[in-house]
């Protein structure tokens, strides 16, 4: 936490898919990069982006919105090829190689500059009972709340999102 | 320009750029001067955006051959 006078931002984070984990990731490290108090309140499936232990898939199964760059132009996945067996692992292997050519952050790197930056990530303890999970199962310096906890960051941040 | 540290943020892309400045910014002492080597675009608009928010002073902004070169002043 940074000057009791700089701005602040909460961001709910729902999803934990590969492509769906870089929004809240890339906004809450650079907010706090430039002064900004960041809490990020991780619930359903954002809670697995706090696993020791990140394992992240790509949606590749309806999203037609999923073009990759093939022979000079684009191609998307027709579903009835995205829910062959497989299908998710070849094209997160193939997003992976493609970010770290292009020089984009891995989730892990976030995480870690988020956890540097003292950006507060909050586990939805609701969330982790739920799914039975344990803190053991989690990185450490995150803490546990509930919706009260969430709805007091975000009554007093700048900046609310829900992603 | 003399610069009391540089960043060589070539191949990165959005955000990183930002985040390895900001964390050679809080290294150095105020007035120092950081440069920063980047090849991404983004990072134009990007560095004018942290140093309007962070208070911090960008001296100058250059493009060859695809380098981007910013000083910034840690104020």
């Amino acid at each position: 936490m940074a000057e009791n006078n700089a701005k602040s931002m909460s961001i709910i984070v729902t999803k934990g898919s590969l492509d769906w984990a870089y929004p809240p990731m890339i906004l809450g490290t650079t907010a706090a990069a430039m002064g900004v108090d960041v809490s990020m309140f991780f619930t359903f499936y954002g809670l697995p982006l706090l696993k020791k232990k990140l394992d992240l898939k790509l949606t590749t199964l309806g999203n037609p919105a999923m073009e990759m760059p093939m022979a000079g132009g684009h191609m998307s996945m027709p579903n009835i090829f995205a829910a062959l067996p497989g299908a998710t692992a070849g094209a997160t292997i193939m997003m992976k190689n493609m970010m770290k050519k292009k020089g984009v952050a891995s989730i892990e790197e976030l995480r870690e500059l988020a956890v540097e930056a003292d950006i507060e990530l909050i586990a939805c303890q609701m969330t982790m009972d739920l799914f039975e999970y344990s803190l053991d199962d989690m990185i450490d310096g995150i803490t546990l709340g509930g919706a009260a906890t969430y709805m007091e960051r975000a009554l007093k941040s700048d900046i609310n999102l829900f992603i | 320009m003399d610069a009391n540290a540089t960043l060589d943020a070539q191949g990165l892309n959005c955000p990183l750029p930002i985040l390895k400045a900001k964390k050679e910014l809080k290294a150095l002492e105020t007035g120092n001067v950081l440069e920063i080597l980047a090849t991404d675009p983004g990072s134009i608009a990007d560095f004018e955006a942290f140093c309007r928010t962070t208070g911090n002073e960008l001296l100058s902004s250059n493009e060859e051959n695809g380098i981007y070169t910013f000083y910034i002043k840690k104020n």
